[in-house]
């Protein structure tokens, strides 16, 4: 169980590598990217703040709990904060385990709750100013696919 | 004393980031150190959607509060 909360990019085959269990069967990874939430401005750039030290209590106590649920082998979370451009990525969630339902299970779980729950706040930066993204019930959900986001919805 | 910090768009509000109560017999559990906050700074959060932490824990308002506690507030997380 790995976290980290840094401000430097990653690679996501790189940290795969670096983590690689020998036991491991299946390896299911999760990266989120910097897209643009809104259809009425271009997204310059994306600030993530966080709160130091509780983010990362946060997030050990998600992979501890995904640890208990899940016969998964081990798990890495890396999250990004500081400014970021789109596409640029901004969270890695990969699980190793002997069979890959448990890691695709636990990955899910990992991903979702962390959404919820790790004291991350994002905003917008666009060329009409700036802005703070507002938590969306279907993300909160996770499992409401297809759905619209109610800002964009208010903007339309 | 109880070390109260703010986060995104509740820090913005507040124009700070942090303050410092004195552990008080009227401060008993989070919501009054909301409420000392909000007199302290002339702010109104009633409206806003306020989360909660104590000692870097999600607690409800209810929580109680005890000196030396780090408390804080911010909006809905909106992370990964």
């Amino acid at each position: 169980m790995r976290i980290k909360v840094q401000q430097e990019a990653f690679d996501l085959g790189a940290e795969i590598s670096a983590h690689a269990q020998p036991e491991a069967g299946a390896v299911v990874s999760f990266l989120g990217t910097v897209r643009d939430y809104s259809d009425a401005a271009d997204i310059l750039a994306m600030e993530i703040e966080h709160y130091p030290g509780m983010t990362e209590r946060e997030l050990e106590r998600v992979a501890r709990e995904a640890q208990r649920r899940y016969n998964i082998l081990d798990s890495l979370v890396i999250h990004r904060y500081g400014r970021l451009a789109p596409q640029d990525p901004i969270v890695l969630v990969a699980v190793w385990s002997l069979h890959r339902a448990a890691a695709f299970d636990a990955c899910r779980y990992l991903i979702d709750v962390l959404k919820t729950s790790a004291p991350f706040w994002k905003k917008e930066i666009t060329p009409a100013g700036a802005r703070w993204v507002t938590d969306c019930p279907g993300c909160r959900a996770g499992t409401q696919h297809g759905h619209v986001h109610p800002e964009v919805v208010e903007e339309l | 004393m109880i070390h109260v910090k703010f986060f995104a768009s509740v820090r913005e509000r507040l124009g700070r980031s942090a303050l410092e109560l004195e552990a008080a017999q009227a401060v008993r559990c989070v919501g009054d150190v909301l409420s000392q906050v909000e007199s302290i700074t002339g702010a109104s959060l009633s409206g806003a959607h306020l989360l909660a932490a104590r000692n870097q824990v999600h607690v409800p308002f209810s929580e109680a509060v005890a000196d030396g506690d780090e408390i804080a507030f911010f909006p809905p997380v909106t992370g990964g």
